[in-house]
């Protein structure tokens, strides 16, 4: 390939990383007050927030009630300052409606929407800040969201892209990785069952590359579900002795 | 004109006792409860491959066989006879919807409601016609549980003269876990205001009322103007409520009122200051201490 050469001789990708080696995670968990729950996420340089509210009512059109389930309505959107052009990015685009609905089937395997007939849960994701994987770090802070917010899930969802160059699997693709001419793959994982929630690929792999792909990127995802899974129970135990019980 | 303004600072972490690094009794979803098929499953979690799992983060709580996860924030679930403040969302008919913070809306049957005229009153289809008359969307009422349906939803009433349309007053909503539950949830304070402590985490603060007037059965809003003395006792516990919420301090009226003294050599605006907060909940919580022992 010319231009970039996106894994040195040495093993090491443009920012120093190794291939399987994921980029640093930071999180909070209730950032706002007003919503049933939110959470903020860093992944690398990709910055997200996510808000949950719900289970409530139904708003607008009665008829999208289901009688034994939950409705998940999912909206993601890009701030206009995310990427290094600033663009307005207005809502209902396509790039943005198949991301929301990408988020919503990720969500709708995770959650136990059967718990709440007729009522519906609102997710609400915006990348304030865009350095790839976009979809992957949003899903993860919904995530941190919906268990702000005290809905019962069966899992944790955990998302990771990676991508296959030179014949090794890069976990957890950033933007000029991305870019680049590789064919990547983003997964969505519910790390302890091991079941995959939502999987998508555009690009052109060659059918034996899948399965080490696959297995590439749950690894990742599973690493993704352990600073995660760190970053709940820092946060039980701070709001539990608060409550001083 | 003055502007306080001030710089992000780093937030505290509070400060963990070495014992509630220990606790082995908060679960995050995923996590396996037991593998013990004696159990019953209870709010919170779900049986996975005969293993009992919990599905929210939170706590642990065990009654004999049954095992229950409480998460720490969640949705208004309601119980028969709790008391609730609530905003009426759509006039249907012979039931208004009431937006309640629960998972469903609630619902408040005209049957289930005094009517102006006393207890005795039949009602006709021109009361159904009327019935935006007595509420209208956007108004707020206070209200008790009477039943919960199969699916989760309330079912309202206000079948005393305590409950019915709420008139001039200020409005917080806080998580519903923070409220405590007591005998009575209205309350007049000695400070010159009431409140009203709804379960669901709504709070209702109002001037105290004067002489009550018995035959409107509860729809009669007084719309006199309120003293600045009132007004000022209102924002003050308004800001206190607050506090307390924002350091997870139980609420129920001997914590707003010690609340509302500590905070008296403060201005009212001044309490929500992150430093002048602290303090207050300090002397509260100090003040609640020294009562319980």
């Amino acid at each position: 390939m010319a231009g970039l050469e996106l894994l040195s001789d040495q093993g090491y990708r443009l920012d120093g990383r190794k291939a399987s080696e994921l980029r640093k995670v930071q999180a909070r968990m209730g950032v706002f007050a007003q919503a049933d729950g939110s959470a903020y996420l860093e992944q690398g340089n990709t910055k997200a927030l996510a808000v949950v509210y719900g289970p409530h009512e139904i708003r607008g059109s009665r008829s999208r009630a289901l009688h034994d389930r939950a409705v998940i309505n999912c909206q993601y959107s890009m701030a206009t300052f995310s990427t290094a052009e600033r663009k307005r990015r207005p809502h209902g685009d396509r790039k943005s409606t198949e991301m929301s609905l990408h988020l919503k089937q990720t969500f709708e395997a995770a959650v136990m929407t059967q718990l709440f007939p007729r009522s519906q849960i609102d997710i609400y994701v915006k990348i304030l800040q865009s350095d790839g994987g976009n979809y992957s770090v949003c899903v993860n802070a919904a995530t941190l969201a919906v268990i702000d917010a005290g809905i019962p899930m069966r899992d944790y969802v955990c998302a990771c892209t990676v991508g296959f160059v030179d014949e090794t699997p890069l976990a957890d693709l950033c933007y000029a990785e991305e870019s680049g001419r590789v064919s990547s793959l983003a997964l969505a994982l519910l790390p302890r069952g091991g079941q995959i929630a939502l999987l998508q690929m555009d690009a052109r792999l060659h059918q034996d590359h899948l399965e080490t792909l696959i297995e590439a990127a749950m690894t990742a995802c599973k690493g993704v579900s352990k600073v995660l899974d760190e970053v709940v129970r820092q946060h039980l135990q701070e709001a539990s002795v608060l409550t001083g019980e | 004109m003055a502007v306080d303004m001030r710089l992000p600072t780093l937030r505290k972490t509070v400060a963990l006792q070495d014992a509630a690094f220990d606790r082995k009794d908060l679960v995050v979803p995923g996590d396996v409860i037991t593998s013990d098929t004696g159990f019953m499953r209870g709010h919170g979690t779900y049986v996975d491959d005969e293993k009992l799992t919990a599905s929210v983060a939170g706590e642990v709580q065990r009654v004999d066989k049954l095992i229950c996860v409480r998460p720490l924030k969640t949705r208004f679930n309601g119980e028969v006879g709790d008391v609730v403040v609530g905003r009426i969302t759509e006039v249907q008919q012979k039931r208004w919807k009431v937006e309640t913070n629960s998972r469903l809306d609630s619902v408040l049957l005209l049957s289930s409601v005094n009517l102006p005229g006393g207890e005795l009153r039949r009602r006709s289809a021109e009361d159904e016609l009327t019935m935006r008359e007595y509420l209208q969307e956007g108004d707020l009422i206070s209200a008790e549980v009477q039943s919960v349906f199969s699916d989760g939803a309330l079912s309202l009433h206000t079948r005393s003269l305590k409950y019915g349309k709420l008139g001039q007053g200020v409005l917080v909503q806080l998580s519903p876990s923070l409220i405590k539950r007591q005998k009575t949830h209205f309350h007049n304070l000695p400070c010159g205001a009431s409140i009203i402590l709804g379960n669901n985490g709504f709070v209702w603060l109002y001037p105290t009322p004067g002489q009550q007037e018995e035959e409107a059965g509860g729809f009669y809003t007084s719309l006199e103007p309120v003293s600045l003395s009132d007004r000022e006792v209102i924002s003050r516990l308004r800001n206190c409520l607050l506090a307390l919420a924002a350091h997870k301090v139980h609420l129920y009226d001997t914590s707003v009122l010690y609340c509302y003294e500590s905070s008296l050599q403060h201005q009212v605006k001044d309490i929500l200051k992150p430093e002048v907060m602290e303090e207050i909940v300090m002397l509260t919580q100090q003040k609640i201490l020294e009562q319980e022992g």
